[in-house]
């Protein structure tokens, strides 16, 4: 007889399609990091002098902090000497002017990635900021997006242009003294994004950053800065693959969302980084630190992200609810399958009066993986009124893998209200019989419940990234049962 | 002529090494109901389980042929494909998995196997909403997931709901009237008997005589330690309803 088992079993294992590597002149730096480092990044960037204090500074700062060792992951040390901070597609002049003068070569990745950079064909209606390695090669549909006031460019390109609203903005919601990747991304940071939406306007299309590691024993450190004024509307996506290498490789960035009054920014993040094999071998230490504030009243912060990819990941995008009536909210799914481990949540800090927060997490393990949901909800004594509700969904696939939750909840104000929900379930064999004895195949029952799964959160994203979400979905835990 | 449906020929199989069924043979062809009936332990939800293909038994010696076919080669989706419909003793709970998305996406493979063309959203709701008569069902039924939090009997017009729509060849109800109350029983009963048709037939397992007031067959077995001890008419139902199935067993030892 046809085991269930042997039938999940025979399914094709899972390839990580991005896993090509595109063969292009680079200029590096040799691996390690010291003050020079520092001041050729910057010099080669063409830098304010307040921007080079500000890295120096950090730098200075990361040399006294330690490692953080509270995450529920393990990894062996990391030798930050061995990495190379700085590597950037060779190019004859200073920065493509338009895409006619961008290699050909890089044009032809983002082609094999699905995301063209030409500004036609199928994602027309998103403006896309590609990242390479360390620096951003091409800003698309800018001359639409500057028509309406809207800022969407490099983040090197937004320090030469407007360093006003980048000395103004950065660090101002996630400080270089925060935590110990947060101090190294301040220090060597090389490229990013930055947007602005200036009062009252609503973004015309959804703004995009696709980030790509390319170069062996890199690490990526982009920043990313949205700053959204008065009444504004913006939504934005992030995607991120990178080549199957043997070693692993660090990206720690930043991102910083600033909401003034009445404003709503939608942060959705697809993380698709390249995970290790099945014997855990490679893939990228995703150590992020995302944080928005929620500045004026009224302004909302929304972040959604699907975490399919990374060997660790290291994440907790947060918002601060300053603002009286803000709101801040968060819809996660998290997969870890083989040897891939998470350590994903969020914060929200809850300081002004009727601030409402919103926590959805759906972890899934399968094989070996390791899921930990870590979330802190913090009702500062001001915060009257604050309400939050969080729910924390495990599924488990499978023997060997793990689900944790850790939920902190701190509340000093009495006439705040918080709910805290979760639940641990596991995809039986008797679930998938059900499916098969009605006709539907192994692979597709578990899809299935998986996707009913993260159903809550799915909903969330832009319409055409919540199918790719899915079919990501599929492709992670394909033969992840059995 | 009827054409059989399922020919079972000195079937002998069992779990972890322990043989359970031992030389079953039955016969079922168009437009007929069969009850199999025994006592708790007697091999009944096994027969079941083996003829939808769960996993975890293994198949010693003997044959099980469908629709002039090898059943037993066949993977339990398949199986489901060609028209065998296993209606659960105990339904799981898939939550987050829609009634309707998960009702569409088997009668879809169904049809897809069977070379007609796939449904859209409209023609299926169309066609559910009219099966959704038969069982009696709330309209917000189609969209609550899967078993979800269903009661018992809830879980068992769900079943045959299913069994309504897939609308299989041969049917197997394990045990489906364990856990309903009489007026459920009723509802139940009659749906199945509305989905009786000349080129179709019921495997109704159950270990009371009550279903059979409700779901009348065409031949009652009695298995017994493994194997069909005793056939007969519906009469023979009531007999046992009457005198316990000890006396089946007593004598089928005696000439044993």
């Amino acid at each position: 007889m046809t085991t269930a088992t042997e039938t999940i079993e025979g399914f094709v294992k899972n390839e990580y399609k991005y896993g090509f590597i595109t063969d292009l002149e680079s200029e590096s730096t040799p691996p390690g990091l010291n003050e020079d480092i520092i001041r050729f990044i910057s010099e080669k960037k063409g830098e304010p002098e307040f921007l080079l204090e500000w890295r120096l500074k950090a730098y200075r700062y990361w040399l006294k902090m330690v490692e953080p060792q509270w995450p529920q992951v393990k990894y062996p040390k990391i030798d930050f000497q061995k990495i190379v901070y700085y590597s950037a597609p060779k190019k004859k002049t200073d920065g493509p002017k338009s895409l006619d003068e961008v290699d050909p070569k890089l044009l032809e990745t983002y082609e094999k990635l699905g995301i063209p950079l030409r500004e036609r064909g199928r994602l027309a209606g998103v403006a896309v900021d590609a990242v390479f390695d360390s620096v951003s090669v091409a800003t698309t549909f800018k001359g639409t997006l500057a028509a309406k006031g809207v800022i969407f460019c490099s983040f090197s390109e937004a320090v030469r242009e407007h360093p006003e609203l980048i000395r103004k903005y950065l660090g101002s919601v996630v400080p270089y003294t925060d935590n110990f990747y947060a101090a190294l991304n301040s220090a060597v940071f090389s490229d990013g994004s930055f947007c602005f939406i200036p009062k009252g306007v609503r973004c015309p299309m959804e703004l995009s950053t696709y980030f790509r590691i390319n170069a062996a024993n890199t690490g990526q450190f982009e920043r990313t800065l949205i700053v959204a004024e008065d009444n504004s509307h913006v939504s934005y996506l992030e995607g991120c693959t990178a080549p199957m290498r043997d070693e692993n490789q660090l990206h720690a960035a930043v991102v910083e969302l600033v909401a003034l009054e009445g404003a709503e920014i939608k942060y959705s993040t697809v993380q698709n980084w390249y995970p290790g094999d099945e014997q855990g071998r490679g893939g990228i230490y995703n150590f992020v630190t995302k944080r928005g504030l929620c500045k004026g009243r009224k302004s909302k912060i929304s972040w959604t992200q699907v975490e399919t990819g990374s060997a660790i990941t290291w994440k907790y995008p947060s918002v601060v609810l300053q603002g009286d009536d803000s709101t801040g909210e968060f819809y996660s799914v998290a997969v870890t399958n083989n040897f891939q481990q998470a350590d994903t949540g969020t914060k929200m800090v809850h300081i002004g009066k009727n601030t409402r927060s919103t926590i959805i997490s759906k972890g899934i393990s399968a094989k070996n993986g390791q899921n930990s949901y870590r979330g802190q909800v913090k009702i500062q004594k001001s915060a009257v009124g604050a309400r939050n509700f969080s729910q924390c969904d495990s599924l488990l696939i499978g023997n060997r893998c793990g689900a944790h939750t850790f939920p902190y909840i701190e509340v000093k104000n009495a006439t705040a209200s918080v709910e805290h929900e979760a639940t641990t379930s596991k995809i039986g064999e008797d679930q998938i019989f059900y499916c098969n004895s009605r006709g539907i195949e192994t692979q597709d029952a578990v899809n299935m419940i998986v996707n009913g799964f993260c159903k809550e959160v799915f909903k969330e994203l832009p319409m055409e990234f919540a199918v790719e979400a899915q079919k990501l979905l599929g492709v992670s835990l394909e033969g992840s049962v059995g | 002529m009827k054409q059989p449906i399922l020919e079972i020929t000195n079937l002998r199989a069992g779990v972890e090494g322990k043989e359970i069924l031992k030389g079953l043979n039955l016969r079922i062809s168009e437009g007929e109901v069969h009850a199999v009936m025994g006592p708790n332990g007697s091999g009944k939800s096994t027969l079941a389980s083996i003829l939808a293909g769960r996993d975890g038994y293994t198949i010693t010696d003997g044959q099980i042929v469908y629709g002039g076919v090898d059943l037993v080669e066949m993977s339990p989706e398949v199986r489901a494909r060609e028209g065998v419909f296993l209606a659960f003793q105990y339904p799981v709970e898939i939550p987050g998995v829609n009634t309707t998305y998960f009702l569409k996406a088997a009668l879809n493979e169904v049809r897809k196997h069977n070379g007609l063309s796939e449904l859209d959203a409209m023609e299926f709701l169309t066609l559910v909403k009219e099966k959704m008569k038969i069982l009696h069902l709330p309209e917000d039924f189609l969209k609550r997931p899967v078993n979800a939090g269903f009661s018992g009997g809830e879980k068992k017009r769900n079943e045959i709901f299913q069994m309504a729509v897939l609308d299989p060849k041969l049917a197997i109800l394990d045990e489906t009237d364990s856990g309903l109350d009489i007026d459920a029983l009723k509802v139940v009963s009659a749906g199945v008997n509305k989905l009786k048709r000349a080129d179709n037939a019921q495997l109704v397992i159950t270990h009371y005589q009550r279903l059979l007031d409700y779901i009348v067959p065409d031949f009652v077995h009695v298995l017994s330690n493994g194997r069909i001890v005793r056939s007969g008419g519906k009469e023979l139902a009531l007999e046992l309803e009457e005198r316990g199935y000890d006396w089946i067993v007593k004598e089928d030892l005696q000439t044993a």
